[in-house]
């Protein structure tokens, strides 16, 4: 009798690679190479994340059926190839600069692959799935439907940049795309770089910061940057982007257009990047909603799935969810490239081997496929025991309800602190087993945490983690979001009336509900719901902060500073925990406090990078 | 190597692009003087017109 089929995705190579792996269609593993490498975005070939897939799996490359990869290496090349020739002589430079990783290893993805993974099997096939699709896959075959739509949107995959789907239990049809240069994601990618921050990372401080402005901006974008059509597409106006020309996303036009050259990396934030960001965030919101529209009148299916990078805009996921376009709406929580891993193992395993799906459950939305996104690595109370000795660190064992106790005391002394239990996060967000919390109900809980612990700018908000039978409560969220991926008005109850007069970046003084810290300045919040089916330990822990203080709500941010991923490690943990302002550390079942700790310097392994 | 280049045959011919055939030949003979002619025995080719 054959046993289960391994199959192991792939993705890497632009941003945010990592590994995937499948048995039987369920997944094993997944995480991204940064967490391993620790650098930050890393795009190189996921050779530790792959390695950990398969020791968590424990099984050998020799004993894989498949490896897919997320995209088609030839497919990309000849449309670079024909991007280049479109606007040649222009563009040389940028083309030659890419040109050696392409023949080198790019190209000939199979022979990297058998080289990377040298005791692969000469018979296991290497297979590739076109970008989109990958993400298409990701978006649906996880996802708790029968039947829904799909739309993808991030920069480019190989011709397609935007894409509307139809899923069908273990089917998937890509109906309609856009294809490059015409891309939403590049042009919110595009607004990133103008405004400052770093490309493929910097787009969640471009939505953080726009709430903050006006859009006054808004009919220039629609006027002369895009042609915004009914379907939701968008077509951008190449005279203003030279991403095809030369090595800067903008040129001198789009620059004159918004009233002055890019701001620096670390330069001032001026009232002119506000409303620029306001105004891009307001039309991503209106393409979004048009393409959901388009969707639901092509597939006539009553629910949605999303994916891509784009649909880590959370708040223009709030926004589909809020008009009432579709019933439901699930969202990838891996959206970006490193999802597209899994996505591509999944397509391969439903088309190869038509194999079967779970238990999609239209009825239980929470029904769904991921584990809760908790697919990294974890590991033993033995292992981390063994890490803080050899820092020397000074920690204490608690049984688990003691921890929790002490956790929930420090809490209230509004200390700040690491949370670091169980299986890591796959995906850009920490869902509270690498995450550091907080008090909410402290004023001044969001300039510590920004620049003390995670020394990042001072205008970005922090998100709450709430038990999901308390989430109407304190927001306008009927529905769960156990992914962070959903961004709802706080409810009017709690709100506080800011003083008149505070305009831009001065309106975060104010104190602007019960909640300040995890309160935007327009009364908004990334919420993530936690159900005991989908966190228990962190169930028990918002159970035990309820009891002591009628709060059922936590902030909840990723362990980790400006510029390094999320930690991995209980070392990575440790390190992080003595090189910032946090408080304490909980840690399996140890808990450490800051002040104990012995006073010699402990470096990071890798050096913080630019963010 | 083999199995790229029959793929990227079929490729050609399923999208009917036979147009960049001289554009991929031209791009692997620069790419190959590219990265022979820097430390290879063709370089006393290459300097003289350098």
């Amino acid at each position: 009798m054959a046993g289960p089929v391994h199959i192991l995705g792939l993705s890497a190579y632009y941003h945010d690679s990592a590994a995937c792996l499948l048995r039987d269609g369920a997944i094993v593993a997944a995480a991204q190479e940064e967490r391993f490498s620790r650098v930050k975005n890393d795009a190189q070939f996921p050779r530790h994340a792959l390695e950990f897939c398969l020791r968590h799996g424990a099984i050998k490359p020799a004993q894989l059926d498949a490896i897919v990869f997320y995209d088609k290496p030839i497919l990309k090349f000849t449309r670079m190839l024909e991007s280049y020739l479109a606007v040649a002589p222009a563009g040389w430079r940028t083309f030659a600069g890419i040109l050696p990783s392409w023949f080198s290893e790019k190209l000939d993805l199979r022979k990297t692959i058998r080289d990377q993974v040298p005791d692969l099997s000469a018979s296991v096939p290497i297979l590739f799935t076109e970008h989109h699709q990958a993400h298409a896959a990701a978006a649906f075959f996880p996802s708790p439907f029968r039947e829904s739509a799909i739309v993808t949107c991030d920069g480019v995959g190989e011709w397609a940049t935007t894409t509307i789907g139809l899923g069908r239990r273990t089917e998937l049809e890509l109906l309609k795309e856009l294809r490059f240069p015409h891309s939403l994601g590049l042009l919110y990618s595009a607004f990133t770089s103008y405004c400052g921050f770093r490309i493929n990372s910097g787009e969640y401080k471009l939505m953080g910061l726009a709430p903050y402005g006006e859009p006054m901006y808004e009919n220039t974008i629609r006027r002369d940057l895009i042609d915004l059509k009914e379907d939701g597409s968008v077509w951008l106006n190449l005279d203003y982007f030279d991403f095809l020309r030369g090595t800067t996303m903008t040129n001198e036009r789009f620059h004159r257009l918004f009233g002055g050259p890019p701001r620096p990396p670390e330069g001032p934030i001026e009232r002119r990047h506000l409303d620029v960001a306001r105004s891009i965030q307001v039309v991503t919101e209106e393409a979004m909603l048009r393409l959901a529209r388009h969707a639901r009148e092509v597939t006539g299916l009553p629910h949605l799935c999303l994916a891509g990078g784009v649909a880590l805009n959370c708040v223009a996921n709030g926004r589909i969810l809020r008009e009432g376009l579709f019933e439901r709406l699930w969202i990838q929580p891996a959206a970006g490239d490193a999802g597209g891993a899994l996505g591509a193992a999944l397509a391969a395993w439903h088309s190869r081997w038509q194999g079967p799906r779970g238990r999609p459950d239209d009825d239980n939305p929470e029904a769904d496929a991921m584990q809760s996104a908790l697919l990294g690595p974890s590991f033993t109370d033995g292992e981390i025991e063994d890490a803080l000795r050899i820092h020397g660190a000074v920690y204490e064992r608690l049984d688990s309800d003691a921890l929790l106790r002490r956790v929930v005391a420090w809490l209230a002394a509004e200390k700040v602190v690491g949370w670091f239990q169980g299986r890591m996060e796959f995906g850009p967000r920490a869902l509270g087993n690498r995450s550091i919390l907080g008090d909410p109900r402290s004023p001044r809980m969001q300039s510590m945490m920004n620049l003390k612990v995670k020394f990042r700018e001072s205008f970005r908000p922090f998100a709450p983690v709430v038990l999901r039978e308390n989430a109407a409560d304190y927001f306008e969220l009927e529905t769960a979001s156990p992914y962070m991926l959903l961004v709802a008005p706080i409810r009017p109850a709690l709100r506080r009336p800011v003083p008149a007069g505070l305009e831009g970046l001065a309106r975060l003084a104010a104190v602007r509900s019960d909640l300040p810290a995890v309160t935007h300045v327009d009364y908004s919040a990334r919420i993530q719901t936690v159900s005991q089916r989908q966190n228990p330990r962190l169930y028990d822990l918002l159970q035990c902060w309820r009891a002591a203080t009628g709060c059922a709500v936590l902030v909840n941010t990723s362990f980790n500073v400006r510029g390094e991923p999320v930690v991995c490690s209980p070392d990575d943990a440790y390190r992080c925990f003595v090189n910032t302002e946090m408080d304490a550390l909980a840690i399996g079942s140890f808990v450490l406090e800051r002040g104990a700790q012995p006073s010699r310097q402990i470096a990071r392994r890798v050096p913080l990078q630019p963010d | 190597m083999w199995a790229l280049l029959k793929e990227f045959l079929v490729f050609l011919r399923q999208e009917k692009k036979w147009w960049l055939v001289p554009l991929v030949v031209l791009l692997l003979g620069v790419g190959a003087l590219l990265i022979f002619g820097t430390s290879s025995g063709i370089a006393w080719a290459l300097y003289p017109f350098m």
